[in-house]
């Protein structure tokens, strides 16, 4: 089914050459930073992750919600998510394969990532969240895979994919639970030490991976004859709306506790992100941005007559993500950090070797992600786009 | 007989995987290289169940009472001098009441107590965060003696152990340490570490396998005979009721850096 | 054959990728066996010169025994090894091993660059200072 992928139009290869080109030009800037060390990032003593863990954490996120789309149809029949589940599960592919590249550009000695497998630590989080990860990556390639060759041939997946499909809509949660444990259970930094880590992690993975989802669909019709369907994006569109209210709920229950109860641990780690001390405040106009954008998404999703407007809906996705990304995938992992254990300030800002790397572990993501779909589009243009029945 | 391309690429990939799983279970299982019965710890090495120190800072009277400590310790063990807030790293250092004590938040307390310089380092916890989130066991707590060490080689610079020290007692080499070594004043006797790892006070585990007490309480030990005074560092058995640490404990008020995490430090700070 | 000239260069040029280890050396000479060299002050001072194991014993499992005793030393807090005659070292790379062998760039490096291998013990454990001849 891969050769689907080597035939495309003009349009098409400039977007694979480009996005070889930032893998290309940030590769170049992970073997300087592999040859220096992690110096010629932004992180320092104080703040000992950055950009990398940030993102990570943030598309494991996107990684999940692939759940939100597979689990109304499998589960419960939703007929208008049929042609959107394996958007969904490939998203979630490219989404871990993301996840995987950030962690090994973050490490000390990437060269002995391995060690993770030989010294199994089983009360290490971290050694979990490897774990599931990789089950989970490996769970959507065998059921995307498979239910869309099934497809192409014109038969119904076979049987036994039906475990594997709910075997992965009970592991996308704990994929983010994982994660969220990273943060929660640390006993020193109290930004963390939430009992609704978890769950704020789910809300915000349900909000913003579902929107990413919308964004490509419509891309995806306007680019091919594939069209997910104008009730299936409206649907995730509602999701969206009902997840991102949430999130947003989770973080006013955040601030309740921090600033009613006024503990210093609680509170400075806000301050520090919304109004900046003592004259640090690097992240500030960065926090702001993201409260606006979430405003601005909120806006045009809980009102019906402009959440119907597919222009409008799209603008509420790309505010969400963006809203969400910041939030996330930057903010949360900074504020963690600033103070430090002795009250004292780091201020942490990505350097450009930092941000070439990330924009090229990006674009693989975006690589594979083009590549799955071109595959998944060419074989549903093959079959016409004809509901199927399973 | 013939054979499709298909069967063909299924029998390549498992008998591959099959080889290579098979080689894999036989290097597991193949006996030790060495006996047990070769190895056996230096019988000079002092021992006890729990190595912990007190600090008493009313015998720390001038800059070069902390001096002589921070720079036994980063000697011996060629801490690097990198210069530079962003990347610096230090197993032992000087740090005011406000920063190492920050629970105790106090708009009335004296500027003198305020900015009373107390030596921090690693606490040695019973109960580490960080070693309970180190993945590969790169950093583990001694069972014979509770120090909680570090293991340079297995180490894969993951930094999830500095995010869970709650005492920020960890550093990492963010590029390589060797340049900002100070040749003339190596320690030839002790490696180096190189960019990637992340490192902190050991209680000095090579000197007390040797019989040696721990660099900074040396150095500490030493400036009290040279001066007449008596040293602000000491260090011993936990566990031991007779330790000289023990007896301190008993009779004088002590308190260590934030206790209400549950981590039980092992490094106790008394004002005299 | 169809695509007959795009098939011809792929070969050609996959054979030359492959056979090029081959071709690059053609003609030169052959590189001369390492010579580890233990001409070294402390072993010429030893009345009896022996290592901690055989030779043959060493050369095929220095490292595996170098891996053990780092985790004997680090991990267990072990640091005495008695050998197979009876012998007792410390265990350690730099304050052993190299107190004999103190010239790393004519006995280590020899078979090492030979094999082109680089271990990774030289970038914290400390060489010992050598005079460049």
């Amino acid at each position: 089914m891969l050769e689907t992928a080597l035939k495309g139009s003009r349009r098409y290869w400039t977007w694979i050459f480009f996005l070889l080109a930032v893998i290309g030009t940030g590769f170049i800037a992970y073997l300087y930073q592999f040859r220096i060390g992690l110096g010629v990032t932004g992180m320092s003593r104080d703040v000992s992750w950055g950009l990398y863990i940030g993102q990570f954490t943030f598309l494991v996120g996107v990684a999940a919600s692939g759940v939100m789309v597979v689990l109304p149809y499998y589960l419960h029949n939703y007929k208008a998510f049929g042609r959107i589940t394996v958007l969904g599960e490939f998203l979630a592919i490219a989404a871990v394969i993301m996840c995987m590249l950030f962690i090994f550009v973050d490490m000390g000695q990437p060269l002995r990532v391995l060690n993770v497998i030989l010294h199994p630590t089983p009360n290490s989080v971290m050694f979990f969240d490897m774990l599931v990860l990789s089950i989970y990556l490996f769970l959507n390639i065998l059921v995307g895979w498979t239910v869309l060759g099934s497809e192409r041939k014109g038969i119904a997946a076979p049987s036994w994919v039906k475990p594997f499909i709910i075997l992965s809509i009970a592991w996308a949660p704990s994929i983010h639970t994982v994660t969220a444990f990273l943060y929660s259970g640390l006993p020193g930094r109290h930004f963390w030490l939430t009992a609704i880590m978890a769950a704020r992690f789910l809300a915000s993975a349900f909000a913003g991976g579902p929107s990413l989802l919308i964004i490509l669909a419509l891309i995806v019709r306007k680019y091919t004859k594939f069209d997910a369907g104008k009730e299936a994006i409206q649907a995730l569109g509602k999701i969206v709306t009902y997840f991102m209210i949430t999130n947003v709920f989770f973080l006013g229950l955040e601030f309740f506790t921090a600033f009613y109860s006024k503990i210093p641990g609680h509170v400075q780690p806000f301050m520090y992100l919304y109004t900046g001390i003592e004259g640090h405040g690097k992240l500030v106009p960065v926090m702001w941005t993201s409260t606006i954008l979430a405003a601005v998404a909120l806006f045009l999703l809980v009102f019906p007559q402009f959440r119907r407007k597919e222009n409008l809906l799209a603008i509420a996705a790309v505010s969400t993500f963006l809203s969400l990304w910041i939030e996330k995938g930057f903010g949360l992992i900074v504020g963690g950090f600033v103070p430090n254990p002795f009250e004292r300030i780091t201020e942490y800002w990505p350097t450009l070797p930092e941000s070439l790397i990330t924009l090229a572990v990006w674009a693989t993501g975006f690589l594979v992600l083009t590549i799955l779909y071109k595959v998944a589009v060419s074989i549903k243009e093959e079959v016409g786009v004809e509901e199927h029945h399973h | 007989m013939s054979i499709n391309r298909r069967e063909f690429l299924k029998i390549a990939g498992s008998s591959t995987v099959l080889a290579l799983g098979g080689l894999s279970v036989s290097t597991l299982l193949k006996k030790s290289l060495l006996e047990a019965s070769q190895v056996m710890p230096d019988p000079r090495a002092l021992v006890a169940k729990r190595w912990g120190m007190v600090v008493d800072i009313s015998k720390f009277k001038t800059e070069e009472d902390y001096r002589v400590c921070t720079e036994a310790c980063h000697r011996v063990h060629n801490v690097p001098n990198v210069g530079t807030i962003k990347e610096e790293i230090k197993w032992i250092w000087k740090e005011t009441y406000e920063h190492a004590f920050p629970g105790q938040e106090d708009e009335f307390l004296s500027p003198e107590i305020k900015h009373l310089p107390f030596l921090v380092l690693c606490n040695h916890c019973d109960n580490p965060p960080c070693v309970r989130v180190c993945p590969t066991k790169a950093t583990f707590k001694r069972e014979s003696d509770g120090i909680v060490m570090m293991d340079m080689h297995r180490c894969i610079g993951c930094r999830f152990c500095m995010a869970a020290c709650p005492y920020g007692a960890r550093s990492f080499n963010y590029r390589d340490p060797r340049p900002f070594i100070d040749k003339e004043k190596e320690n030839l006797e002790f490696p180096t570490r190189m960019k990637g790892v992340v490192e902190k006070c050991t209680f000095c585990y090579e000197r007390l396998a040797k019989g040696l007490i721990p660099a900074c309480v040396e150095a500490s030990q030493e400036l009290a005979r040279k001066t007449g005074r008596e040293p602000g560092l000491i260090f011993g058995d936990l566990e031991d009721p007779n330790s000289e640490v023990r007896k301190i404990l008993s009779t004088r008020y002590s308190f260590r850096r934030k206790p209400e995490l549950g981590t039980r430090p092992g490094v106790y700070y008394i004002l005299g | 054959m169809y695509d007959g000239w795009k098939i011809i260069l792929g070969l050609i040029i996959f054979i030359g990728i492959a056979t090029f280890p081959f071709l690059y050396d053609m003609g030169k000479a052959a590189v001369p066996p390492p010579k580890p060299n233990i001409d070294t002050p402390e072993i010429q001072k030893m009345a009896v010169k022996k290592c901690i194991e055989t030779k043959s014993f060493m050369r095929a499992e220095h490292m595996v025994m170098l891996n053990d005793w780092r985790d004997f030393v680090v991990r267990d807090g072990d640091r005495l090894y008695t050998a197979s005659d009876g012998h007792q070292y410390t265990m350690s790379l730099q304050n052993t091993c190299m107190k004999c062998h103190s010239n790393k760039t004519k006995f280590c490096d020899e078979c090492h660059n030979y094999m082109a291998v680089t271990p990774y013990c030289w970038d914290c454990h400390i060489a010992p200072k050598e005079e460049k001849t």
